[in-house]
């Protein structure tokens, strides 16, 4: 029995019985750690429960009792909430309990930062350590943000509940998923260009959300999305590290289970006729995934996608990704007159892309100024690598 | 229940027109007549502008005023509202309110001890 595993399936199911329970989301955590403390000590020489989960529920609740009759102040406050607990629900009624939880830690009133934190900590169970490894940030600095977060939702009665506009409070949930993958998969920071834990970990959790709200058509579309990104993160890098641009990849070493997963979901999006953005950047990623080649992608399927994903999300970095599919079919000029027109100075992307469309022009010194531009914007060291060696090939 | 303070935050400087301000303070009513029909007003009032502020302050037991408000800015607290409402949602959908009549941003901030 690995209990470990255990805890990262079990840990954010058990804490969100309990906030239900205790209306107490220190309260829970605590109760939920004492619990696993307690299976650490038994389970290897008595053997794991039939039903570690139950376990871990009922043990938790009853630890959780204890501490509210140590702590008097505590009881008092709590007192109604103890008489309400009842006995770990059904499995449907768990799930709603995680599904509240993820609508308490996406409150639109807490910072993006704070929803990614806490989502990482109560329904991923991560330890503040590793989400402050994850994000690059001091592990103090992490605990200080989950401390004020949760103060907050006590404090000003964040609810904890499925709201009834799901649809708008729907979209800072998928947000976040996003962009714990984002972060995962671009690691906008350091050396490494993939950092998978936080990649499966985002999966996981989109995994979760689809099992929760199986007829939310974006909540398939992000699954999708993450799922067909994920199946090229082994073509993304050569041998040595370094970055390989989708038309160079390897296709051969793309992930033909993601992709089957992926393409699946996309198929259903299609069908419920209810496009949103992720699944419209789903589709994209499906039409990259069925080419043998770079060449052979049909690249007026994707200009057609972006097209509607432009309607709904017409955001520069959209109408930049769009100017990348239009080049392959209309090519580098018309491509470059749209690229121009953005406002997008400080993203290095915009001047990688702009650097590639000059040099296909043949415009070799103002390609080479684009790259200096991107080289100076690029955080990840992968990246900046793969731009030099795209800069120095333009004089070879 | 908790309480929640509703603070309008307006630019300095004079008041709008009375054609403006005037179908403004006919919804602010409406909504003040509202909270009180839902049970969910316990006070509010208008402010006097900044300029009729003083801070006080004790110094060696000796008091000190000063003319004017505490914070110099560019949006001075020009009203508020005490509500009472069952969690940060029902708070936020009163203020949302308040935002949409007063066209000015709305801080909805919990009380200690409800």
């Amino acid at each position: 029995m690995d209990i470990a595993r255990v805890f990262r399936e079990e840990y954010g199911r058990a804490v969100s019985v309990l906030v239900r329970a205790f209306g107490d989301i220190d309260l829970a955590e605590e109760a939920v750690q004492d619990a696993f403390a307690e299976a650490v000590k038994r389970w290897p020489s008595s053997g794991p429960p039939p039903s570690p989960a139950g376990w871990i529920i009922t043990t938790a609740r009853n630890r959780a009792i204890d501490r509210l009759r140590r702590e008097s102040t505590r009881a008092e406050r709590q007192a109604a909430a103890i008489l309400a607990v009842d006995e770990p629900g059904e499995e449907g009624v768990v799930g709603d309990d995680r599904l509240r939880l993820i609508f308490t830690c996406c409150h639109p009133a807490l910072a993006p930062a704070a929803q990614v934190a806490l989502t990482l900590r109560l329904l991923g169970g991560l330890t503040t350590a590793e989400i402050a490894r994850a994000f690059l940030v001091p592990e103090p600095t992490m605990a200080q943000r989950l401390v004020r977060a949760k103060g907050k939702i006590r404090d000003a009665g964040i609810p904890y509940r499925v709201p009834d506009d799901l649809a708008a409070r729907l979209r800072p949930v998928l947000a976040v998923v996003y962009l714990v993958f984002n972060e995962g998969y671009l690691a906008s920071s350091g050396g490494e260009l993939v950092r998978d834990d936080l990649c499966a970990e985002a999966i996981r959790l989109g995994r979760l959300l689809v099992e929760l709200m199986p007829e939310e058509p974006e909540v398939v579309g992000l699954l999708a999305l993450m799922l067909l990104t994920a199946s090229r993160s082994a073509a993304r890098t050569d041998t040595d590290g370094a970055v390989v641009l989708l038309r160079d990849q390897d296709r051969t070493r793309w992930n033909r289970h993601l992709i089957a997963e992926g393409q699946a979901l996309v198929r259903w999006c299609l069908r419920r006729g209810a496009p949103g953005p992720y699944q419209l950047q789903a589709a994209i990623n499906a039409v990259h995934s069925d080419s043998a080649s770079a060449v052979d992608t049909d690249w007026p399927q994707i200009v057609a996608l972006y097209d509607q994903l432009l309607a709904m999300a017409p955001t520069p970095i959209v109408a930049l990704n769009r100017a990348v599919a239009v080049a392959e079919v209309a090519g580098p000029r018309a491509a470059l007159a749209i690229v121009d027109d953005l406002n997008l100075d400080a993203y290095h992307l915009f001047h990688a892309i702009r650097a590639d469309l000059l040099r296909r022009l043949g415009w070799v010194e103002q390609a080479a100024d684009a790259y200096d531009a991107a080289i100076a914007r690029a955080d990840n060291a992968a990246e900046r690598e793969l731009l030099c060696r795209r800069r120095e090939t333009l004089t070879a | 229940m908790k309480q929640y303070l509703l603070s309008v935050y307006q630019p300095d400087g004079d008041l709008p027109p009375a054609e403006i301000l005037e179908p403004i303070m006919r919804e602010l009513l409406a909504w003040n007549q509202e909270l009180r029909d839902a049970g969910a007003w316990v006070f509010g009032a208008g402010l006097h502008p900044p300029s009729t502020a003083t801070v006080v302050r004790v110094r060696d037991s000796e008091l000190l005023m000063t003319d004017g408000p505490f914070v110099e800015g560019k949006e001075h607290l020009g009203g508020f509202t005490v509500i009472t409402a069952p969690d940060l949602d029902a708070a936020v959908a009163w203020g949302r309110r308040l935002a949409e009549i007063t066209t000015l941003p709305i801080e909805v901030r919990p009380l200690q001890g409800t």
